[in-house]
């Protein structure tokens, strides 16, 4: 039996998080299979094929697929998925919208944003806002797995000689469709694959400071995240929340402006390398987990850090 | 339209006390539950689609131990006109198990829809609402920040990762929720008075589904130790040093 990775994607191009899986399930399994569906796939079926590891490349291709519907998706994987002992995708919301269904369908547990593999049947992920980490052991023949990205390393997408084999979906409903879809567009790294991120929080205070934080971060080849409160303030676009119910990150350096570090902001940030706190309370939270700090005003700090980086 | 929202009691506190000294997870004996954050917004936006006359009955249903009960009383004084609590004494119960337990509630009341969290704050997992709606082969709409009812179906507002993305859902559906959907009201006293006469029917998970035992079984629970001694600097030219040195 072999793995199977959900692959994410636009249509157009492959999200680079599902290299990131790739290399998750090649922990468990050396045959990997991946499942292409969308709609007008073909060039991504192509990229596919190359990706070291992957052995066949299952394309779906139907307009049913085209906008990652929940339905129709997870009674697909239910219907090939038979053929596996792990079926795995990156903890997006693309995939956790899809696979717990998936799951309830076989009669089996997901295990959630998974950090660590033990072995074939023994996981490792964190709970409680970060706080600790759960060792578990699943009983299923099927695990069905959401991967933590920033936990594994993405496969190499050359070197793979995969075969191409088409499946479809006898049977599936259609209780829900699409509209539209507003893409906030960002010419910045991605947040989750970000080595460099740059957030603000509340005290950032108005757009037009948190625009500082984005000269900054061109600056430095960042992305730029924001807290709830921020996001709340209309400062930043919901996407661009990290935290507990917003992205899991794990940069090499993560500079949190005006953040007071609360444990669900903290949750989406305690995997980071190293930590830079500006803030002008010396006792705010943030300042514990921090590895480097400044206390002072974001208004004198930002602007300075931009005269620096300009040097 | 009957709405069907489902509530978690869940226990805010310091992980601390959520670990055992044998690294296994606590007893939740004689700690206070809350209403879990998420369903708060799942209740208040029943309420608001009642107000506006698009829902007629509101009933709150929950899964927990004996002493959780609490949080029913907590959900009909936000609004909600009747409840259904479901004891279960032990305390593995997994998603999967929670999904089927409203399954079987779904069924009997058979709502237009039904209103879950996005998530909940202790486990972090996210996937009641989906295995329920597969589990009834219903629509599903996740992770809502805005939900307007139509004759005929509702349009949502999904937070996806890179934007929002709207979908239409047919009836039956099942709903989850995010926080900004939302700004839950505090309850009135005389709501609060109120909600002691409403009806509660007290079922027992055993009684209910002889298949809810975990799947999953933790091995072991660690506390991770954040705490650092970081270094305070005195100005950017400092900061810039160090980074130097270390990343960029
Ligand atoms: C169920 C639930 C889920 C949540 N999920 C998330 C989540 O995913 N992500 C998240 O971020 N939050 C989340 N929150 C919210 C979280 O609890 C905090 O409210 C939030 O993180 C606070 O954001 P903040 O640090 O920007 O704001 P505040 O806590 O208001 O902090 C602002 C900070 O800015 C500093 N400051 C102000 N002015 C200046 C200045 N001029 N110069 C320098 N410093 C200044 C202040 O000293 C303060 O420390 C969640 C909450 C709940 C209940
Ligand atoms: C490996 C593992 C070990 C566990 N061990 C324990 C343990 O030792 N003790 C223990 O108490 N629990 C234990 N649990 C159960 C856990 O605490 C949760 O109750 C369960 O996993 C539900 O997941 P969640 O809270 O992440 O729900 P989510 O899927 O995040 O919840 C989403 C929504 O579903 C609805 N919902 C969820 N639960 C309920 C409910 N009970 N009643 C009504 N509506 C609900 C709510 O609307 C909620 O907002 C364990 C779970 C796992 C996976």
């Amino acid at each position: 039996m072999s793995a199977l990775v959900i692959a994410e994607h636009n249509n157009i191009t492959l999200e680079p998080t599902t290299l990131n899986t790739i290399t998750a399930a090649k922990q468990l399994d050396e045959d990997i299979h991946i499942l292409i569906a969308g709609h007008m796939i073909y060039q991504i079926a192509d990229i596919a094929t190359k990706i070291d590891s992957v052995t066949k490349v299952l394309l779906a291709d139907n307009i049913i697929y085209a906008h990652g519907l929940a339905e129709p998706l997870s009674s697909l994987i239910t219907e090939i998925g038979h053929n596996y002992h792990a079926i795995l995708a990156s903890a997006t919301t693309h995939s956790k919208n899809v696979l717990p269904r998936v799951a309830a369908l076989f009669d089996v547990a997901q295990i959630s944003d998974v950090s660590n593999i033990i072995s074939n049947d023994t996981f490792i992920r964190q709970i409680y806002t970060g706080k600790a980490l759960e060792i578990l052991k699943s009983k299923d023949n099927i695990k069905i797995i959401t991967v933590r990205s920033s936990s594994f390393k993405e496969a190499k997408n050359t070197g793979g000689h995969a075969i191409i084999e088409t499946v479809s979906n006898k049977n599936y409903s259609l209780c829900s469709s699409f509209l539209s879809r507003q893409i906030n567009k960002s010419r910045r790294p991605e947040l989750i694959t970000s080595k460099i991120i740059i957030s603000g929080g509340r005290g950032i205070g108005s757009i037009e400071n948190f625009k500082l934080l984005e000269v900054v971060a061109d600056k430095l080849g960042a992305a730029v995240g924001a807290t709830r409160a921020a996001v709340d303030s209309g400062f930043a676009t919901t996407d661009m929340q990290i935290g507990q119910s917003g992205k899991i990150v794990s940069p090499e350096l993560y500079i949190a402006v005006a953040i007071s570090g609360a444990p669900q902001h903290i949750a989406g940030i305690s995997d980071s390398k190293i930590i830079v706190a500006i803030n002008k309370d010396k006792d705010a939270p943030i300042i514990s987990i921090a590895d480097y700090f400044i206390v002072g005003d974001l208004y004198q700090i930002l602007p300075e850090l931009v005269t620096e980086l300009n040097k | 339209m009957k709405v069907l929202v489902a509530v978690k009691p869940v226990i805010d506190c310091d992980v601390k006390f959520l670990i055992k000294e044998d690294n296994s997870r606590i007893n939740f004996n004689n700690l206070k539950f809350i209403i879990n954050p998420f369903d708060e917004n799942a209740i208040e936006e029943a309420v608001r689609l009642k107000e506006a006359g698009k829902v007629s009955e509101i009933i709150v249903v929950s899964i927990g131990p004996s002493q959780s009960k609490n949080i029913i009383f907590t959900a009909l004084a936000f609004g909600a006109d009747r409840g259904i609590f479901i004891v279960n004494e032990d305390t593995k119960l997994q998603p999967l198990a929670i999904a089927k337990l409203l399954k079987i509630i779904a069924i009997r009341e058979l709502p237009a829809m039904i209103i879950a969290g996005k998530q909940s704050i202790d486990d972090n997992l996210g996937q009641t609402g989906q295995m329920l709606s597969a589990l009834l082969g219903w629509s599903q709409g996740t992770f809502v920040s805005k939900l307007i009812i139509n004759s005929t179906n509702v349009e949502v507002i999904r937070e996806i990762d890179n934007g929002l993305e709207t979908i239409v859902l047919s009836l039956p559906t099942v709903i989850t929720v995010d926080l900004r959907i939302n700004k839950p009201r505090y309850a009135s006293l005389s709501n609060i008075i109120k909600a002691k006469k409403k009806p509660i029917d007290i079922l027992s998970s055993i009684d209910l589904c002889n298949d809810i035992s975990p799947h999953l079984i933790t091995l072991k629970i660690e506390e991770l130790k954040r705490h650092k001694f970081g270094i305070n600097l005195a100005n950017v030219t400092e900061l810039i040093d160090k980074l130097k040195i270390k990343v960029i």
